[in-house]
């Protein structure tokens, strides 16, 4: 017989805070941190809506098969998924990092519809199914370097955009490829007030060189951690373009148009002097109000957990060089 | 009768200030080395830190107004408290960004201070918060005498520089720093009388 003599540092079960209470012990903390020092306001329009999202149903992800890509794997610690999940830039549902996955979970992606259009032979509509059955999936860890400074390794499942792009049969003269977010204002509060959006014009579009587009690292999401996309990690389908800073990894995509000018790119539109067309990621060339020498890799743990480390030009990935050959990286950042 | 604020009431009203600061302070410090504080505990400590030292300025700033408005100026007494805490907070941000943020670079955070305008203003703020704070002893005020005064006008240059340093440090959401320039700029107006004056000192000294 096999006895069992727990040790005193073992946890039980009834040792472990149930999730609500802990969620609702959190909740209590906001409250407390905004108004236990005598807010004179607190988040006006965050807190409007997570008044309203408290009783939403999580948003369902479902299990999706795919390959491991042998040649984008990694020894850096991933980042844990609730991490990934919970901290985004998706100002569609709210600028505060934690209001996308509150304010999101009840988006509709099913039905879905993505078009590829422009200077292409064939365009294309891929629908919801197609997303994840076109294209064999394969996992891919990348890292995400944010223009804010902080990074994560992520577990995405995808395919190389190039495929999408060359069943589309591009022409010629196709020299850049644009993208588009859904713009649907009932269903994202960003778009439909200027204070919850922080101040974007929506849709929110970007744009990608032909070349670096159709360069094998670009790559279309529809899941991480082996599940399809949460909503605020850019549900049904999103652009990761690994080199890059986050922001040109578009979300939620409705459109991708084949062009022969250089399109608009949302945040550059915003703010020209501080966020390029290119946006690769570079230590060397700073934005106006901070450095980019260095970054702090989001992992669990503590305050003293969350480690700086220098940042990599072209954030580590140093085989898209060649697409820059002669450029002045100084001047098209 | 009408109501007079006394003493006692005074008392009560230093506790209950001493509690709301100094729990949820110690409280946030816990979590976020407990990892309860969400993906970037670091983000989320200076936000609360840095929120809540404006928010105690302003709270700060707003006594005088009140207390002459509804005529109780025993009301003053906590006007120093709410001010020391305000820099508590401060400190508490500041070495929470060398700490935690920075992770004590500190040729990071000297090129950071000097070429980062959102910074500079927060340092500087920061600093004058320091002053006041070590000036704000009795003995202090007796040694100073009329400097005092003047030293302790610098809150509202304080206060104007972190209104800046809220509102150059955000990306686009400008819409919360906005507010808090309302505020700040609603209290600074009850003093207008006071910046009249001190202009025209400045420029009598001038000629």
């Amino acid at each position: 017989m096999l006895l069992k003599v727990p040790k005193k540092s073992d946890l039980s079960e009834n040792l472990v805070t149930p999730k609500d209470v802990y969620l609702q012990r959190r909740k209590l903390l906001k409250t407390l941190g905004f108004l236990g020092t005598g807010a004179l306001l607190s988040s006006p329009s965050a807190q409007a809506l997570n008044w309203f999202s408290d009783d939403e149903k999580p948003f369902k992800t479902s299990p999706l098969s795919f390959s491991k890509a042998s040649d984008c794997t990694t020894d850096e610690t991933l980042t844990p998924q609730d991490k990934i999940t919970s901290h985004n830039n998706f100002y569609e549902f709210g600028t505060a990092k934690s209001d996308p996955k509150e304010n999101a979970q009840s988006f509709n992606v099913n039905p879905w519809t993505l078009s590829v259009e422009g200077l292409v032979e064939k365009p294309l509509t891929l629908d919801y199914d197609d997303l994840s059955k076109l294209f064999t999936l394969e996992e891919r860890i990348y890292r995400l370097r944010c223009v804010e400074a902080w990074s994560m390794v992520i577990p995405w499942i995808g395919f190389s955009l190039a495929a999408l792009i060359k069943r589309a049969k591009p022409l010629s003269s196709a020299k850049y490829v644009a993208f588009e977010t859904l713009y649907d204002p009932k269903q994202m509060p960003g778009q439909k007030s200027r204070f919850v959006g922080g101040g974007i014009d929506y849709p929110y579009v970007e744009s990608l060189r032909i070349d670096e587009a159709l360069h094998p690292l670009s790559m279309m999401a529809v899941g991480l951690y082996g599940e399809t996309l949460p909503p605020q990690n850019g549900a049904p389908i999103r652009l990761v373009v690994p080199w890059k800073y986050g922001f040109k990894s578009i979300k939620s995509i409705v459109k991708i148009k084949l062009t022969d000018k250089q399109p608009p790119t949302t945040w550059n539109r915003l703010a020209s002097n501080e966020y390029g067309f290119y946006a690769n990621v570079n230590p060397d060339v700073s934005h106006p109000r901070w450095s980019q020498a260095s970054e702090r890799r989001i992992t669990s743990g503590g305050l003293f957990n969350q480690n700086r480390i220098p940042t990599l030009p072209f954030n580590g990935y140093e085989e898209v060089s060649d697409l820059y050959k002669n450029m002045d990286l100084r001047r098209y950042f | 009768m009408k109501f007079r604020l006394i003493q006692q009431h005074i008392f009560y009203l230093k506790i209950i200030i001493h509690l709301s600061a100094l729990v949820p302070l110690v409280w946030f410090f816990y979590l976020g080395f407990n990892d309860q504080l969400g993906a970037d505990p670091v983000k989320e400590i200076l936000h609360f830190t840095g929120i809540s030292a404006f928010n105690l300025l302003l709270l700060s700033l707003l006594v005088s107004p009140v207390a002459k408005h509804f005529k109780q100026s025993i009301l003053i007494k906590v006007r120093r408290l709410l001010g020391l805490y305000a820099f508590v907070y401060a400190l508490a941000h500041f070495l929470s960004y060398i700490l935690f943020e920075l992770q004590l670079a500190w040729q990071l955070l000297i090129s950071e201070i000097i070429k980062r305008p959102y910074i500079t203003v927060g340092f500087s703020a920061f600093l004058i918060l320091t002053l006041l704070a070590c000036t704000s002893t009795m003995w202090a005020q007796r040694k100073l005498g009329r400097k005092w005064q003047t030293l302790h006008n610098f809150v509202y240059l304080a206060g104007v520089l972190i209104a800046l340093h809220y509102i150059w440090s955000v990306k686009s959401d400008i819409l919360q720093p906005a507010v808090y320039w309302g505020l700040l700029l609603f209290l600074l107006f009850f003093r207008k009388e006071k910046f009249r004056q001190l202009v025209k000192k400045y420029k009598k000294r001038l000629a």
